[in-house]
């Protein structure tokens, strides 16, 4: 399997940070709306969130390099036989879901961070607050947070749902790209 | 001329001092110097206290020096301006666990009856609004001084507690047994208007 992208293939690497952060921002997801909800005595009530912060940073530094492999390494061509209206917006998509997940990272960081404290990364680094504390911050920026993240999930299902479209009515090889075919 | 200056302000002074010989009167919190607090306390699974305090409130009492008993005291509370020096907590605080500050933005007491103690303490009788709820609550007040301050107005202070279930309130969040009330402790200066 190659490394880089080809006009006509996906590279390893593009092809494991797209399922890396796809798995990565579903269980994000989930492991939030339910970490809200816990019982003040489950064991999870603290760990969740923990864990919640922790994978969000590190999934922003993954999207970092991500953009960046994106940008030195750009992705094959359209398959033949794709109308140009569909490439659009399956370009528009792909550009909204990564604004989104970076507006997510710094909605989710805000926070947090409201009061002026870090954000401890497993035990492994610590993330200091930038805008020391600012009153009523946590308000504005978990609204954005909730509404941003189920925007990713409904979209990236969308853009799940045309894969599926591509493989299974069209039979082109959309989606076995995506898995280095 | 010099001499009607001198008399004026004479009698600017002797006026000052006659409002000033009783105490009674209208009292206005002194948001402005921020001489007030509405701070509560509650246990941290038993084992500690969590402290917090409202930012945002206002309120005023009347004092009737005559007959303590007709005096009377009604607050305003924002409750969205909730800070226990946690934003994350705080979020939660004002979520609807909680306080529910979307539906319920505001929380009130007034007072209904004072009833006098010995020794400048009182209980002050009043329904007390949280989260939707209207309940009768007792404070246990106590007046910790008044007189002249030395800007040229009048002042007297309180400190009242209470405590209160969170069920009674409709509050859902189950913090556990160690955690089923709080304390409220309100003090406040009052300028006299």
């Amino acid at each position: 399997m190659q490394v880089f992208n080809s006009s006509s293939r996906f590279g390893v690497v593009s092809i494991l940070l797209h399922w890396l952060v796809a798995v990565a921002v579903f269980t994000l997801f989930g492991l939030g709306l339910w970490m809200v909800d816990l019982n003040y005595y489950h064991e999870w009530y603290k760990t969740g969130p923990d864990i919640h912060r922790s994978v969000g940073i590190l999934l922003f530094g993954v999207m970092i390099f991500r953009v960046l492999w994106r940008v030195v390494n750009r992705g094959p061509c359209p398959l033949p036989g794709q109308a140009k209206w569909e490439v659009r917006i399956a370009h528009g998509v792909h550009g909204v879901l990564y604004l989104l997940l970076f507006v997510a990272f710094v909605s989710g960081y805000l926070i947090t961070t409201a009061d002026g404290s870090s954000i401890h990364v497993f035990d492994w680094f610590t993330v200091p607050s930038v805008t020391g504390q600012v009153k009523g911050l946590e308000e504005v920026a978990g609204d954005i947070h909730y509404w941003t993240t189920w925007a990713i999930v409904v979209l990236a299902g969308l853009h799940a749902a045309a894969a599926f479209k591509h493989h299974l009515i069209d039979r082109d090889d959309t989606l076995r790209r995506m898995v280095g075919r | 001329m010099k001499k009607l200056l001198l008399a004026s302000a004479v009698s600017m002074t002797m006026i000052g001092s006659v409002h000033a010989d009783g105490h009674g009167g209208t009292y206005a919190f002194d948001d402005e110097g921020a001489h007030q607090f509405v701070t509560f306390k509650i246990s941290h699974l038993g084992f500690s206290w969590l402290y917090g305090r409202f930012n945002e409130f206002d309120g005023q009492f009347v004092y009737d020096e005559e007959n303590p008993e007709n005096s009377s005291v009604s607050v305003t509370i924002d409750t969205s301006s909730v800070d226990s020096n946690h934003a994350e907590r705080d979020k939660h605080l004002r979520s609807e666990d909680f306080l529910y500050v979307d539906d319920f933005p505001e929380a009130s007491f007034q007072s209904t009856r004072v009833e006098l103690g010995d020794d400048g303490e009182a209980d002050i009788v009043g329904d007390l609004t949280l989260r939707g709820v209207t309940k009768e609550v007792t404070l246990d007040a106590k007046m910790l001084g008044h007189g002249e301050d030395p800007w040229g107005g009048y002042r007297m202070g309180f400190e009242a507690q209470t405590e209160l279930a969170l069920k009674d309130f409709g509050i859902p969040m189950d913090l556990g047994k160690a955690s089923e009330t709080v304390e409220v402790i309100i003090s406040v200066e009052g300028i006299r208007q």
